[in-house]
């Protein structure tokens, strides 16, 4: 079974200092893994390969079937979900208008920008400019975009941090959704409370190194 | 929040299509967000183009009545504070994506060429506002003599606008990222929007006078060209660089 995503040894320094050193990891399908580790251990570092946004300097892996470092990744990424330590939000546009932006620039209709808004329970509230929304609201409509762009490989830093309770259970949706579609997903935390329901293993980032793995849920 | 949360698996109407809608799609997709923007930020219409013309309005005083003085300079003026104020529009703050927007549109596939080009149309058209202002002020205040092909003059402003405009889109993109965004990037652009401002310049001169403005023109649209070529070309290894 091709895996969703496998890393062998990889290698991230930013300028002289080491950030990733000789990470192994893998995610099947409909498997989600937890990545739990301190503050700076590298834990956003290795969602950023896994999304093809940083290009390792040494090591080799895939990313839905695309060796990384090659131009192949470019078509794959339609099929990777990546939702930040910062909601990725126009601050200008309304919460509507933030969905609807990137169903446009997706392909989708406005439809389905309305049916994501409406499943992560913002339907009322989508006429609020998102630079004065609240960091759940924020939150909701980044994962709203999971929802309505249904990616294959999801990648959530935090997603639950500063979520309450109704909240927590959507990032557990759209994790869910992915592995039902045979998708994969990874999740990173500092805390493994906050990595949620849906998380299948969890493996310890380090000091730029997998300490421990195999912590099976 | 009144709906009820929606935590079940379902197909949903979502899952993108297996190719991204073409460039030129995307790109007037990109142009059309900048310009709501821009516009909801206020800060071309609230604060660049007041003080645009308040800069134009301060040399009359300074100068005294003399109409002769005020009508000779009024053009060479209204260049040179179209082009200072006109960086300041092109590189605009809401023009700026913070990190977390420049990778989301990596992952949906948004051509960077397109992207480019479409924060540099939405510039050009708040730039060509800016210059309209600035003109009339600069028609009212210094009186120049209007030139007998007063026509071609839209279609110059329009030139300048586009070339300013690709100028600073291309600066503020080597300068994404930075810290020293908002100081690096006038520096960059500068040199880039003076060829475009030397040929505007001698275009309305030589209209005023009623010469040939072919060559100053042609020169417009070449160095146009240019600007749109290399961002084209630049679009991509500087999204890259700048991950």
């Amino acid at each position: 079974m091709t895996p969703i995503a496998a890393l062998d040894g990889i290698e991230v320094r930013l300028g002289r200092l080491p950030v990733l050193r000789g990470v192994d990891f893998m995610v099947s399908p409909g498997e989600a893994v937890g990545v739990v580790g301190p503050n700076g251990s590298g834990k956003t570092t290795l969602l950023r390969v896994l999304a093809t946004l940083l290009r390792p300097g040494g090591g080799s892996g895939t990313v839905l079937g695309a060796p990384l470092g090659t131009d192949q990744v470019r078509r794959v990424r339609r099929r990777i979900g990546l939702a930040g330590h910062q909601p990725a939000l126009w601050n200008e546009l309304t919460l509507r208008e933030n969905l609807m932006a990137i169903a446009r620039l997706s392909g989708l209709g406005e439809t389905a920008a309305d049916d994501a808004l409406y499943r992560v329970g913002l339907t009322g509230a989508g006429g609020r400019s998102a630079g004065r929304s609240s960091h759940g609201m924020r939150r909701r409509v980044d994962l709203a975009r999971l929802l309505l762009t249904r990616p294959r490989l999801v990648l959530l830093d935090e997603a639950a941090a500063g979520l309450d309770r109704s909240a927590r259970l959507l990032v557990d949706a759209v994790v869910a959704e992915a592995l039902g579609s045979g998708g994969g997903a990874v999740l990173v935390s500092h805390d493994a409370e906050h990595l949620g329901a849906a998380v299948t293993r969890v493996v310890e980032i380090e000091d730029g190194g997998m300490r421990v793995s195999g912590g099976r849920r | 929040m009144t709906e009820p949360v929606t935590t079940t698996v379902s197909a949903g109407p979502g899952a993108v299509p297996d190719s991204p809608p073409g460039s030129l799609h995307q790109l007037f997709e990109t142009a059309r967000r900048e310009l709501v923007l821009e516009g909801r930020a206020g800060e071309v219409w609230g604060i660049v183009i007041p003080f645009g013309a308040l800069a134009l309005i301060l040399l009359p005083l300074a100068l005294g009545p003399d109409v002769p003085l005020l009508a000779r300079v009024g053009p060479a003026v209204f260049w040179v504070v179209a082009l200072l104020f006109g960086m300041l529009i092109a590189l605009r703050q809401s023009s700026a994506d913070p990190a977390e927007l420049r990778d989301l549109q990596r992952l949906l596939e948004v051509d960077p060429a397109a992207r480019l080009v479409g924060k540099a149309l939405a510039g050009a058209v708040w730039l060509l506002g800016l210059l309209l202002v600035l003109g009339a002020a600069t028609v009212v205040l210094y009186a120049p003599a209007i030139p007998v092909r007063w026509w071609m003059v839209p279609v110059v402003l329009m030139l300048v606008a586009l070339g300013v405009a690709m100028a600073a889109t291309l600066a503020g993109e080597v300068a994404a990222g930075l810290r020293s965004r908002s100081t690096l990037a006038p520096l960059l652009a500068a040199p880039l929007g003076i060829p475009v401002l030397v040929a505007a310049a001698e275009t309305t001169d030589r209209l005023q006078v009623g010469g040939s403005i072919l060559t100053p023109t042609l020169l417009l649209v070449m160095v146009d060209l240019i600007l749109a070529i290399v961002i084209v070309l630049a679009a991509g290894p500087l999204e890259d660089a700048t991950s």
